[in-house]
């Protein structure tokens, strides 16, 4: 399974490709800020494009390949704040302070 | 010079004379023999908020909650029952004390559905109502009446689909304990966000200093001044932090905060994600299209403002409703095990999107408010270290801080009231 064919540029980072909160948030605490810097730069130009497409279809019934790439939208917006604020993974002073995700609504 | 109007008393907390202006003493966060008595006369005596009625869809729907906070092992079963008013019961067996509802760790919560409830032990059997329906081998026991062996039951009210339990037999009604603010908020149509966001951690805080942390906006541009944009952020800084409102209704309290962010005056002022998915900390800057928000019940936004962004309703003792301009809304809970460590929750309820690019929105106002959560409990475990050195022990609190010092006094209050007479009480209820 893949991105739909229009969103191939965005498939070398398909192991962001993750459908809970706990799994996007570990990912980019194991990501390096130059891995993230890339996946931002590449995918959120594209992120208007994404939702206009994904907006074609009830959101409770996504085909697959629109799934995985709201999916990879929904870790551009945890991967934002590293990238626009922080200039780091973590949130800055958090030591070992954690906050777990135990409910969300996952597409 | 404030730039919203203060009582003609001068300020906020002046308005509350039993107040008083005087730094206050935070012995109350780390004397482990206070916290044993907050147990005591505190959170066996109040309405604790369980959760909502969503969580119970059906007849025989229940949900198990731990309740260390009034002492350990505390456990309640609230269940949906057939005639679909909402029970609850300590979640123990009468025959010898087995926890009645778990699955692999005892001391774990769990949620289901089921018609009765049956002991993993010896298979005795509860009816939803909470009666004993069935022993195993019955005609081994002793004059054995079922009817006097039924599960306790633990006092379970509901107010606008909000679950609370006391474990107070003799405590007065919820809407009378929640008194005039809740009153105020009737109406609201809570029932329309159920789209829920739940987070959880351990903090190693004392319960109170968490709750000080999210009762006043007054940190607001210190602490969180990276997550604005540059320009933004140097003028919060400048302006500092002023409440719209704030009223107290001992033992709860609230404060109404701008927030002009929702949708900002100007985009240069937001981060690029959020103008995309034109969200952020205050939640979508779309309203849902739901009845109810048009004309909001007369507790929300008491100051009339223009810019109100949210108002911030903390329910003694460890509740607290954030009700946003934007049409969503967020609770906390507070649960202490120790004197120094409590368990943290943050709800957040969005009415159900529509498409991708309101779940995307709701998205980041999620994400976002787990990185603001992350700032806020990260001082509190530098905080509890350092107070507990008791090297300072009073600390003053400004205007704006006026809830915090409502807090600790009621706090003292109930602990206090309870030295003086509930002790009493129960040493001769027992002697009795």
């Amino acid at each position: 399974m893949g991105l739909p064919s229009e969103f191939s540029d965005l498939e070398r980072f398909s192991d962001w490709i993750l459908p809970t909160e706990p799994d996007r948030y570990a990912k980019r605490l194991a990501s390096s800020m130059a891995e993230m810097q890339d996946f931002y730069d590449t995918a959120f130009p594209r992120l208007e494009d994404a939702i206009t497409y994904l907006d074609k279809f009830p959101l409770n019934d996504l085909p697959d390949d629109a799934r995985e790439l709201m999916h990879l939208m929904q870790s551009l917006v945890n991967v934002s704040f590293p990238v626009e604020v922080w200039k780091q993974p973590k949130v800055p002073d958090s030591g070992a302070t954690y906050l777990d995700c135990i409910q969300e609504p996952v597409v | 010079m404030p730039h919203f109007p203060k009582p003609a008393a001068g300020s906020w907390t002046e308005n509350y004379p039993e107040l008083g202006t005087a730094p206050v003493d935070y012995t109350d966060s780390i004397d482990p023999a206070f916290f044993e008595a907050e147990r005591e006369a505190i959170f066996k005596r109040t309405w604790l908020n369980v959760g909502r009625v969503e969580r119970l869809p059906r007849v025989g729907s229940y949900f198990t909650k731990e309740l260390p906070s009034a002492g350990p092992g505390f456990s309640v079963v609230v269940v949906k029952t057939r005639d679909g008013s909402i029970k609850a019961f300590h979640n123990m067996c009468r025959h010898r004390g087995n926890k009645l509802v778990w699955n692999d760790y005892p001391h774990e919560e769990t949620t289901g559905t089921c018609r009765q409830f049956t002991c993993k032990y010896h298979a005795w059997r509860y009816s939803l109502d909470g009666e004993l329906t069935f022993v195993q081998q019955e005609e081994e026991f002793f004059d054995l009446d079922k009817r006097e062996f039924g599960l306790k039951p633990v006092r379970c009210e509901v107010w606008e689909g909000f679950i609370f339990v006391n474990l107070d037999p003799n405590a007065q009604p919820l809407a009378e304990y929640l008194g005039p603010l809740a009153k105020g908020l009737e109406g609201y149509p809570f029932h329309e966000m159920t789209d829920v966001y739940y987070y959880k951690a351990q903090v190693g805080s004392n319960w109170k200093l968490f709750i000080d942390a999210f009762a006043e906006f007054y940190h607001a541009p210190v602490l969180h001044q990276k997550q604005a944009v540059k320009e933004e952020a140097d003028k919060l800084l400048g302006f500092g932090f002023e409440g719209l409102h704030y009223e107290l209704q001992h033992p709860h309290a609230m404060i109404s905060s701008w927030g002009g962010m929702s949708p900002p005056k100007d985009l240069g002022m937001v981060k690029p994600i959020e103008r995309v998915l034109r969200s952020g900390l205050f939640g979508p800057w779309e309203r849902p299209d739901i009845d109810g928000l048009d004309r909001l019940p007369p507790g929300l936004n008491p100051a009339h403002a223009k810019q109100w962004g949210v108002d911030s309703f903390h329910f003694f003792p460890n509740w607290m409703l954030l009700i946003w301009a934007p049409g969503w809304y967020l609770t906390y809970h507070y649960w202490p095990t120790d004197v120094d460590k409590h368990i943290f929750e943050g709800t957040m309820y969005f009415v159900p999107p529509r498409n991708a690019r309101e779940r995307l929105a709701q998205e980041l106002a999620a994400v976002t408010f787990k990185e603001y959560a992350l700032q806020d409990s990260n001082t509190l475990e530098a905080t509890q270290t350092m107070i507990g050195t008791k090297v300072v022990r009073d600390f003053p609190l400004c205007d704006q801080e006026i809830l915090l010092r409502a807090l600790h006094k009621v706090a003292g209050d109930y602990v206090n009231e309870y030295r003086n007479n509930g002790a009493k009480e129960a040493r001769n209820g027992a002697a009795v």
